[in-house]
């Protein structure tokens, strides 16, 4: 069946090439002999305009030739009649296999280096800092913004604090295999409207958003039974179940009462997508090299 | 017969005009009518379930397809920002297919589990609430309207008779899979899978 197309195609080329040529040809052969020299065309515009029935130029003709000559001599050296390989033997997928070896060949030396380095050393690196940048530009923006300041939602990367870590193992794991940050829905517990906006006060109080009061304060031993899971007693967070610090003044989703207030009434789902498959070991180090110096530099 | 006769019959002239064009159709479309590479799936390659083929139907509608392109060449600029090159097996089941002409946005033939489920809802609601230099406009209105129960088993009966491969189970659970759920749902579950299903991601 392939072979019956693959020779359908070339027949159909072929045959099309050879049709070109006699048509222009044949054209060729009819102007000249048969019209005479002041024969003309049998239009009249405003009156006086006419056109006389002259042939085409003769260099016109041979661009046609020179067109088709160009035609076969492409054929010949692609795969352009689906039977043979093309003398140049040519094919996309070799092109674009080329292209990825002369590639791998010119920066695998470079990413073997950087995979050499430590990580703090890379960090550092102003040349693993540019490559960085533009994975991070790539990769990351979408979410965490082009100056890495984030949004609603999605983490500053240029503060100092670190929802997951900020050591290698910690950044290189969040990039790898993205994370996935639930905070439940746990507000049945607080007994009501007034039970929440207690916890809300006294989240807030935390940081010193506002001044803790008595009745906020009344959230206390809620807020160890129900958020120190996560948030720690003190509210200073735990890196290891990505649980943020309320202590200080970072707030992911904002900090308002209502903001708060939804937080806690419908709960969270940070998501960040895993990372690792789309750039592999060596470019994700250098990527997390870069994100803890996006910290660090400030 | 001479060139004039040609010249001065519209009717003549329409025909063999018909002739010329068809050629190259005859030659460049017909035969990958019937090749392999073009009409069956690459492994792993499944129709899309009734919830992703309403969210498709509402890619379509929307225009996505005016900004982004769904189709990865085979150069090195282009795998490295988005990944793998599409090839023809895994667009069969794309009627029509996505592939789309023109990049004002990225292209999203591998967009599915770049961005969590949320990011989408929000980024479609308001696309410069989460990157402020972007130039896509917001779909609200998707999260208003629901998807379309009894059009969904039509289309999947339809789309079985053209060969998609749909088990009566399949078309008989179409309607409840979309039961309820927004359109901005049915878009959202199309934009995560695709790309997703394909065996190589790099």
């Amino acid at each position: 069946m392939a072979a019956f197309w693959a020779w359908f195609v070339a027949a159909g080329t072929i045959g099309f090439v050879i049709w070109c040529v006699w048509l222009i040809r044949w054209a060729s052969k009819q102007a000249p002999q048969n019209i005479k020299d002041e024969d003309l065309v049998g239009h009249k515009w405003d009156g006086d305009l006419e056109e006389l029935n002259n042939p085409a130029p003769k260099w016109w003709l041979y661009l046609y030739f020179m067109t088709i000559a160009w035609g076969a001599v492409y054929l010949i050296s692609y795969p352009g009649l689906g039977i043979t390989e093309g003398l140049l033997n040519w094919s996309q997928q070799g092109q674009y296999e080329e292209e990825m070896k002369a590639a791998e060949a010119r920066y695998e030396p470079i990413y073997e280096r950087f995979a050499a380095m430590d990580f703090e050393t890379l960090s550092q690196d102003p040349e693993a800092q540019r490559l960085g940048g533009s994975l991070f530009a790539n990769y990351c923006t979408t979410c965490h913004g082009s100056d890495a300041r984030g949004a609603a939602g999605y983490p500053n990367l240029t503060d100092d604090d670190w929802i997951w870590g900020d050591d290698e193992l910690a950044i290189t794991t969040t990039i790898r295999q993205g994370r996935n940050n639930v905070m439940p829905n746990l507000s049945p517990a607080l007994g009501g409207d007034t039970g929440i906006d207690n916890m809300v006060n006294y989240v807030r109080s935390l940081s010193g958003a506002v001044e803790a009061d008595a009745a906020a304060m009344s959230s206390q031993p809620m807020f160890v039974a129900l958020c120190s899971t996560c948030h720690m007693a003190n509210g200073s967070g735990n890196p290891l179940l990505g649980g943020p610090n309320l202590t200080d003044d970072v707030w992911l989703y904002g900090s308002s009462p209502e903001v708060v207030r939804a937080t806690i009434v419908n709960g969270r789902n940070g998501v960040m997508p895993p990372h690792g498959v789309l750039l592999g070991d060596k470019r994700t180090k250098i990527l997390a090299a870069y994100v803890s110096s996006l910290s660090n530099s400030e | 017969m001479r060139h004039e006769t040609i010249e001065k019959s519209v009717n003549l002239m329409m025909v063999l005009i018909v002739v010329a064009i068809s050629i190259g159709g005859l030659v460049e479309l017909v035969p990958l009518m019937f090749s392999a590479d073009a009409t069956e799936p690459d492994e792993g390659i499944v129709p899309y379930s009734a919830l992703r083929l309403a969210g498709r139907d509402v890619y379509v509608r929307e225009g996505c397809y005016n900004c982004h392109s769904q189709m990865i060449r085979p150069f090195r600029s282009e795998t490295e920002r988005y990944g793998p090159y599409t090839t023809a097996g895994e667009t069969v089941y794309d009627r029509p297919f996505q592939f789309g002409s023109k990049r004002t946005g990225p292209d999203l033939a591998r967009v599915g589990g770049r961005y969590s489920n949320d990011w989408q809802r929000l980024h479609l609601i308001d696309p410069r609430a989460l990157v402020p230099e972007s130039n896509m406009p917001g779909y609200p209105w998707l999260e208003e309207s629901t998807v379309d129960t009894e059009l969904i088993t039509t289309k999947l009966r339809t789309l079985r008779m053209l060969g998609d491969p749909y088990t009566d189970a399949q078309i008989a659970s179409a309607a409840s899979e979309v039961e309820g759920k927004t359109e901005m749902d049915a878009l959202i579950a199309y934009l995560q899978e695709l790309g997703t299903n394909r065996t190589a991601r790099r």
